[in-house]
């Protein structure tokens, strides 16, 4: 059987949860922590370098990451040094009523700071608003951004983008 | 005549991988590309490449190439560029420059020369707007020139994958990734990143046909069922100008088939590939291949791979002691053993184990 992901190339929450680079729940209740979103085993390590607490583990080079999610205080270091751009960040205590999902982004133009955008799932579908937050460029990151957005909490596990310009660059 | 120690046809990564490590132990190499640049097909490649740190990952593909470059730029080389090697006789290669015919006398002969983009027919599949990704991906990315708005792509291996989101970049639209398997062919983080950004991917399904009286309009797609036949009242069809076709490659085995050497039929390895043992070296002495010629795999297999046949070319030339080189061969021989581990690894790997196994005995036999 194939996995929601081979299938449809949009993972299952419940493919996620099962992998070991996915926190618990009573983890992102805690506060900031990286969500890894890689589910199949290809040669690749760059995020244990990244991580500056070691909270990362790849056991060989195709080996899956394992998240210590009691050593990730979610500095977002990983974020932009995934070459699968596939890893975030969620921050499920930012408002009382808002989760701040910060995730990699390649596409120009980027979103104004204080802009309201269109939140989307891991399917591209705009699924609520968002309030853009942070736009964080470096030229260390090589082209990848990282934007952080303002969402209602009850979609912080779905929320993992922003609809892209049309016809943009 | 031109006079070389190693020839090195074909200056991909493959190729400059091989020009890398045989300039760096001192022998006189020759590179002969067909294209205006040096690169191949690393510099249409915009996304950050996988492997390990201690390597490439990390680096986007058109840096990679940058890099490659770099390392050989100071060197005594001597690049023909332009240029196609049409004829090979012995070790004596006949060239097409400047239209006129040269001939070059190698010691040593490195194929290099990539892949071709396979095909499939459908009704409409010759209406101009009907293209090879790999082709519209030289068109975007090399010469900037986008050939259509609405993009269907049909095949969900890494090409696919990976061309769709670089399309979105150059503004176009791509209505949906078609792959007749009931997976998807490419890397799953390739797949999240293009359906995040609003990109259907469509497995299980199959073109129908294209449309357009005299070019692509629209194309209809359908579901395939377990047996791969077309279940009717699942047709969508796409207002779309460009179909591209993303259904895998195959080696670019003309040359080395044209002095005699022997192949082996691999589908892992994306069809019929020049039987070679582990330094890289065909069924006849001196002749040896590397990166897609070798077997269709990835970019850093095929750098590795070019590297792993320079320096047993130039070990055989004296330019290095056995010790030594086997050293050196070792350690790409354990890389290479990690990029092709894992789900997506594993075939290619036991495919170039039955090469090796093949060139083994076919040596063992002629003594």
């Amino acid at each position: 059987m194939s996995s929601s992901l081979e299938k449809t190339g949009v993972p299952s929450m419940e493919e996620l949860e099962k992998s070991h680079g996915f926190p618990s729940r009573e983890r992102l209740m805690k506060g900031p922590v990286a969500v890894i979103e890689c589910l199949q085993e290809i040669p690749c390590n760059p995020c244990v370098k990244a991580c500056p607490l070691g909270a990362i583990k790849v056991e060989t080079l195709i080996s899956l990451p394992e998240l210590d999610e009691n050593k990730c205080v979610g500095c977002g270091s990983c974020i932009p040094n995934c070459p699968g751009l596939a890893i975030f960040l969620v921050d499920y205590n930012f408002s009382e009523d808002e989760a701040l999902i910060s995730f990699p982004y390649e596409f120009l133009p980027s979103p104004e700071v204080g802009s309201i955008v269109d939140a989307t799932d891991r399917s591209g579908k705009a699924i609520t608003k968002g309030r853009v937050i942070k736009v964080l460029k470096n030229k260390k990151y090589d082209n990848t951004e990282i934007i952080s957005i303002a969402v209602l909490k009850k979609y912080a596990n779905e929320v993992r983008g922003i609809a892209i310009p049309k016809g943009g660059k | 005549m031109q006079v070389t120690d190693i020839a090195i046809i074909g200056s991909g990564p493959a190729g400059l991988g091989a020009a890398i490590e045989t300039l760096k132990l001192g022998a006189k190499v020759t590179l002969i590309e067909e294209n205006a640049e040096i690169g191949g097909q690393l510099f249409k490649q915009t996304h950050k490449f996988f492997g390990s740190y201690e390597n490439y990952a990390g680096i986007r593909g058109f840096d990679i190439g940058k890099r490659l470059l770099q390392s050989i730029e100071k060197e005594d080389i001597k690049i023909h560029l332009n240029t196609t090697a049409y004829d090979i006789i012995g070790k004596e290669i006949g060239i097409l420059e400047d239209n006129k015919i040269k001939w070059i006398k190698a010691k040593k002969i490195i194929f290099s020369c990539g892949a071709s983009e396979k095909v499939i027919y459908f009704p409409g599949w010759t209406l101009p707007g009907v293209m090879g990704a790999g082709g519209a991906q030289t068109l975007v990315n090399i010469h900037r020139v986008l050939p259509g708005k609405r993009f269907l792509m049909i095949g969900s291996g890494n090409v696919g994958l990976v061309f769709s989101y670089q399309l979105l970049h150059a503004g176009a639209e791509v209505v949906a990734v078609v792959e007749a398997l009931p997976k998807i062919g490419g890397y799953g983080v390739h797949a999240a990143k293009i359906c995040r950004a609003g990109v259907p991917i469509m497995t299980s399904h199959t073109i129908k046909e294209a449309q357009g009286s005299d070019k692509v309009e629209a194309a209809t797609i359908m579901a395939i069922d377990k047996n791969w036949c077309p279940i009717p009242g699942t047709e969508k069809t796409f207002k779309t100008d460009v179909i591209c076709l993303a259904v895998g490659l195959r080696p670019n085995i003309e040359l080395p088939l044209s002095v005699g050497c022997e192949t082996m039929y691999l589908s892992a390895l994306g069809g019929r590939v020049p039987i070679h043992d582990e330094n890289m070296e065909t069924t006849l002495r001196g002749v040896y291949v590397a990166g897609d010629t070798a077997g269709v795999e990835e970019a850093d297999t095929a750098i590795d791979e070019g590297r792993l046949a320079g320096i047993a070319a130039a070990e055989e030339l004296g330019y290095l002691a056995k010790g030594e080189a086997e050293k050196l061969k070792l350690n790409i021989q354990i890389n290479l053993n990690d990029l092709r581990s894992g789900p997506f690894g594993i075939h290619r790997k036991a495919a170039k184990q039955q090469l090796l196994q093949k060139a083994t005995s076919l040596r063992r036999n002629s003594g």
